[in-house]
């Protein structure tokens, strides 16, 4: 099982799978996500044993166990500080945080903002499946207003989450969304995020089976999906529907579907994505793009340089140690005033 | 009078005066939150320590960072005990107070020993201050100081003289009063000058004017004792019989932060501290972001939680895991020290323990969270305790919770308090090649590899991330006690916890034999643990000195117990045990060994007297 560092170009997805029974319920959108990771990591050139996989609780929370890599799976929304303290202490490490649409919203919510806006380099994929399904059916932070679930039978009257909004405020430097089953805009997506230098926050909408089945159908039947899904690609015009027919143009801050060809509408009227120019604010306009009014963007909102948080912590280390030279132990020890007592 | 910057010596030996030999003294510093107490206390403590004295101090201040000026609610005192002998506290009651407003005096005469000497900063009995202070009439006039040597002076008045061509505002002079107090208590203790200047020019080196006010306001207030004729006599404190040394004087989170960095270069590890702030622990956050240029990395974390994962992650990755915290954060990090348990890494988490519960009194000193730290925790869930007693002994107690969480693959707790964390005390500097080697080694060799697989301390392997052939999972659900993965086994269940109690039970064998001050067995044994060593230790002296049968033991380890424990109990006829709580060892002592103990226990969020101690000491035995 063992791989020389030297070898990882030869590694293949069965490198990284760990042999042990999956417990997800059959046709979980879980098993798409860790299919598509199984298939990205052997490309990324890194060896096997230099992934780290650290999760909170939940569903998802699970995957770590099913990857042969190192991997810890903590407790319930501390995945970010974990793998931030793991990151700042083994800057060689690639660390991967997967957490929930609870975990990362509900109980983590606080690790969330800050690990976004610290930039550590990390990759955080969040499966948003709007629900809570280890615990069996409550309603989560990502759950639509009036969703009826156990704890809300009446209706949800809770507001949900963006978390594209949510990351993208706290100032992620790499944010995406993307769908389970849609495997090739998801391993995309996911490798783009793993060659992203800092935070990468990737919301991948996934399908909970057995206690929210057919969130996301919109966006995943073939027959309806391109009426309902904006898929992003820098510097490229928002234009989605069957044959490319509508697009999206922001008056102002406003955003409106526009049909193409109607009332003399070209697509070279429809806003363009940017995702790399820094403080625009626009990645964040689109993100507030939602159903029903408007298709659901999907893709790479922001993707922008900023200093690494270990980065900057290793600076500041070389900073003390080019005013102070390394430290002597014996130095510290005396400090700035000793007197001596004698025989 | 003259101008007292006429007549200020360089730093001479006094008049003609008569010199008073002291044994020991307690001094008091007390004035407004804002007025540098604690500053001229700390410079005061350095001062008599480099003559060779023994010495202990006890600042108190607070929670209010800056209360309203004059309140009896923003008075911030602190108090040292020198001697010519070894010095176990910072004393009971002060021989001498300095007071710098009417609050600071009504809170703190009567503390004074009855005929002790009050030095009293008359520039601030203003009857607005009179009033705050809830004086109907001036103590200074009234009678109140009958039974004191009352010593007025103005030193807020003397203070804007010396200055008043400095070129610094009103606001800025009125700063520099507490080293006019310094400069008279140095004259009056016949200290030199010479080591307050350099250390005034080093501290305010970034504001030359700042620093010049300051050694003019200390040579000012030196200078007035040694040209009035207001005092009769001076003071002099013999240096006291020390191990033969090289001391600084240090305050109990400096001595853990050292032992932390100690531990980090002996080992080789790098330091990681994950971290909120809180008081009374913040100090060590603060001492460690500043010694970058070791291995250490302190991350300030967005909250306890995440300063505590944020250890176990580095922890994971190979580092030394550290986090520091007070009680409410204790509290917030149990779920995460719980999943330390179950992964099995080192971690070490230090409770700077101050009054509760909940926000309770942050700057006040208490022992109530030895059950927390033992029991605390959901699930059968072991840690490791051991507590410090004085502010030095934080050094050791940081190596030796290093050395045990590595060892034993486990998280450990280091309880310290407020008096100790704040408190100061000399300490002879160890050389770093006089300290034990502190050995870890990685598990590399992936043959035969199994995550949950024991060595001779039932310790699992650590195994750093990187390390090829070893990619393994740990996690908080229960797992196979040998190849880590899922397990919900009854037997394995069974198995797993029983196991993770022996490996920490099984600390108690390499705990070295208990030392008890005094006869091995006798009438009454005083157990301690933590901060009351100091006033144990004095008051068990003391009733020794009676001729009573009574002897101290100070426990450092409190979970598991020193295997020895129970032997020591029973060579005596009775057990005492004073806490700052409302009895926690007591209960943890019965249950463990069935014993009867009695009990002294105090919340007041102040440390015991010697005098309480001594007085249940001859309750019971006397």
């Amino acid at each position: 099982m063992s791989h020389a560092p030297g070898a990882p170009q030869q590694l293949t997805r069965k490198d990284f799978e760990t042999g042990l029974e999956v417990r997800w319920c059959p046709g979980c959108g879980d098993y798409a996500v860790l299919s598509q990771l199984q298939k990205l990591l052997p490309t990324l050139g890194i060896a096997r044993e230099n992934f780290a996989f650290i999760s909170g609780i939940g569903c998802s929370s699970r995957l770590p166990y099913y990857m042969a890599t190192y991997g810890m799976h903590s407790i319930h929304g501390r995945a970010p500080a974990i793998a931030t303290g793991l990151k700042l202490a083994r800057p060689d490490l690639s660390v991967w945080v997967v957490t929930g649409d609870g975990d990362a919203l509900a109980i983590g919510g606080n690790h969330f903002i800050h690990v976004m806006r610290r930039n550590v380099d990390l990759k955080v994929i969040l499966f948003n499946n709007r629900i809570y399904g280890l615990t069996k059916g409550q309603y989560s932070p990502t759950s639509g207003f009036g969703a009826v679930t156990k704890t809300t039978p009446l209706g949800s009257i809770d507001r949900p989450f963006n978390p594209v909004g949510l990351a993208l405020a706290a100032g992620a430097t790499f944010v995406a969304r993307s769908v389970d089953v849609d495997l090739e805009h998801l391993g995309g997506v996911l490798r783009q995020a793993a060659l992203h230098k800092g935070t990468a926050f990737v919301e991948v909408y996934q399908n909970c089976v057995t206690f929210n089945d057919g969130e996301y159908r919109p966006l995943t039947d073939p027959k309806v999906r391109d009426e309902n899904r904006l898929l992003l690609e820098h510097g490229k015009p928002m234009v989605f529907g069957k044959g490319r027919t509508k697009g999206i143009r922001f008056n102002g801050a406003v955003p409106e579907v526009v049909t193409l060809g109607e009332g003399g509408v070209a697509e070279a009227d429809c806003a363009v994505h940017d995702a790399r120019t820094p403080g625009t604010g626009a990645e964040y306009l689109v993100a507030q793009l939602e159903p029903p009014a408007f298709p659901v963007p999907l893709g790479v909102f922001r993707s922008v340089e900023a200093p690494t948080y270990g980065g900057l912590t290793d600076d500041l280390a070389r900073t003390a140690r080019e005013r102070m030279g390394r430290g002597s132990l014996d130095q510290l020890l005396r400090g700035r005033t000793t007197w001596a007592i004698g025989e | 009078m003259a101008a007292p910057s006429e007549t200020v010596p360089d730093s001479t030996s006094p008049r003609a005066r008569r010199v008073e030999e002291l044994d020991r003294v307690v001094i008091r510093f007390a004035g407004d939150s804002g007025d540098g107490m604690q500053l001229a206390g700390d410079e005061f403590s350095r001062s008599v320590a480099v003559a060779g004295a023994d010495f202990a101090t006890r600042p108190e201040y607070p929670s209010e960072i800056r209360a309203p000026a004059g309140t009896l609610f923003g008075v911030s005192g602190f108090q040292i005990q020198y001697s010519s002998h070894e010095v176990f506290t910072a004393g009971d009651a002060p021989d001498v107070l300095v007071a710098m407003n009417p609050a600071a005096l009504k809170l703190n005469l009567a503390d004074v020993r009855h005929g002790g000497m009050v030095i009293v900063n008359t520039g601030a009995f203003t009857e607005a201050n009179l009033a705050k202070a809830g004086y109907a009439a001036n103590p200074l006039t009234d009678g109140s100081l009958s039974h004191y040597q009352a010593y007025p002076v103005n030193i807020s008045e003397l203070t804007a003289q010396v200055l008043k061509n400095s070129g610094l505002s009103k606001k800025e002079i009125a700063r520099s009063k507490n080293y006019f107090a310094l400069g008279l208590m140095l004259w009056l203790h016949q200290r030199p000058l010479e080591d307050e200047i350099a250390d005034i020019e080093r501290k305010f080196s970034r504001a030359p004017a700042i620093a010049a006010a300051n050694v003019a306001a200390l040579r000012a207030g030196y200078g007035f004792g040694d040209t009035t004729e207001l005092f009769p006599v001076v003071y002099h404190v013999k240096p006291a019989p020390m191990r033969p040394g090289t001391y600084r004087t240090l305050t109990g989170n400096q001595a853990a932060s050292l032992g932390f960095v100690a531990a980090s270069e002996l080992s080789g590890l790098p330091l990681f501290l994950g971290s909120y702030p809180i008081t009374p622990a913040s100090d060590i956050l603060h001492t460690l972001a500043a010694l970058k240029h070791f291995a250490v990395t302190t991350f300030q974390a967005e909250d306890e939680i995440a300063g505590v994962c944020s250890a176990i992650g580095a922890a994971f990755g190979g580092a030394l895991g550290l986090t520091t915290t007070s009680g409410p954060g204790m509290a917030l990090k149990t779920e995460a020290i719980g999943l330390a348990v179950m992964i099995e890494l080192p971690l070490v988490i230090v409770n700077v323990q101050r009054g509760g519960p909940s926000t309770g009194l942050p700057t006040r000193v208490e022992q109530a969270d030895l059950l927390q730290a033992v029991y605390g925790r959901h699930g059968e869930s072991p840690v490791p305790v051991i507590a410090a007693r004085s502010p030095a002994d934080c050094f050791d107690c940081a190596l030796e919770a290093v050395r045990m969480a590595v060892t034993y693959m486990t998280p450990v707790i280091l309880l310290s308090d407020g008096s100790i964390a704040n408190g100061a005390e000399p300490w002879r500097v160890p050389a770093a090649d006089e300290l034990a080697p502190l050995p870890v080694s990685f598990r590399t060799d992936a043959e035969g590899f199994q995550p949950y697989a024991r060595d001779e301390h039932l310790a699992r392997a650590w195994v750093r991330p990187g390390t090829p052939g070893l990619e393994h999972r740990v996690g908080g659900l229960e797992k196979d006690s040998l190849t880590g993965n899922l397990s919900s086994d009854p037997a394995n269940h069974q198995r797993m916890v029983t196991l993770r109690a022996a490996k920490v039970a099984g600390i108690a064998r390499e705990v070295p034999p208990l030392v008890v001050q005094g006869p091995p067995s006798g009438d009454l044994l005083v157990v301690g643990w933590g901060s009351t060593y100091g006033p144990i230790a004095q008051a068990v002296e003391d009733a020794q000195a009676q001729g009573l049968s009574v002897s101290h033991l100070h426990l450092r380890h409190l979970n598991p117990f020193p295997a020895d424990l129970g032997e020591v109990l029973a060579r005596f006829r009775s057990v005492l045990v004073p806490e700052l709580n409302l009895g926690q060892l007591s209960r943890l002592l019965r249950e463990r060994y069935l014993l009867d103990v009695a009990q002294l226990n105090k919340v007041e969020g102040r440390p015991f007297t010697t005098a309480e101690i001594l007085g249940r000491i001859e309750e019971l035995i006397g």
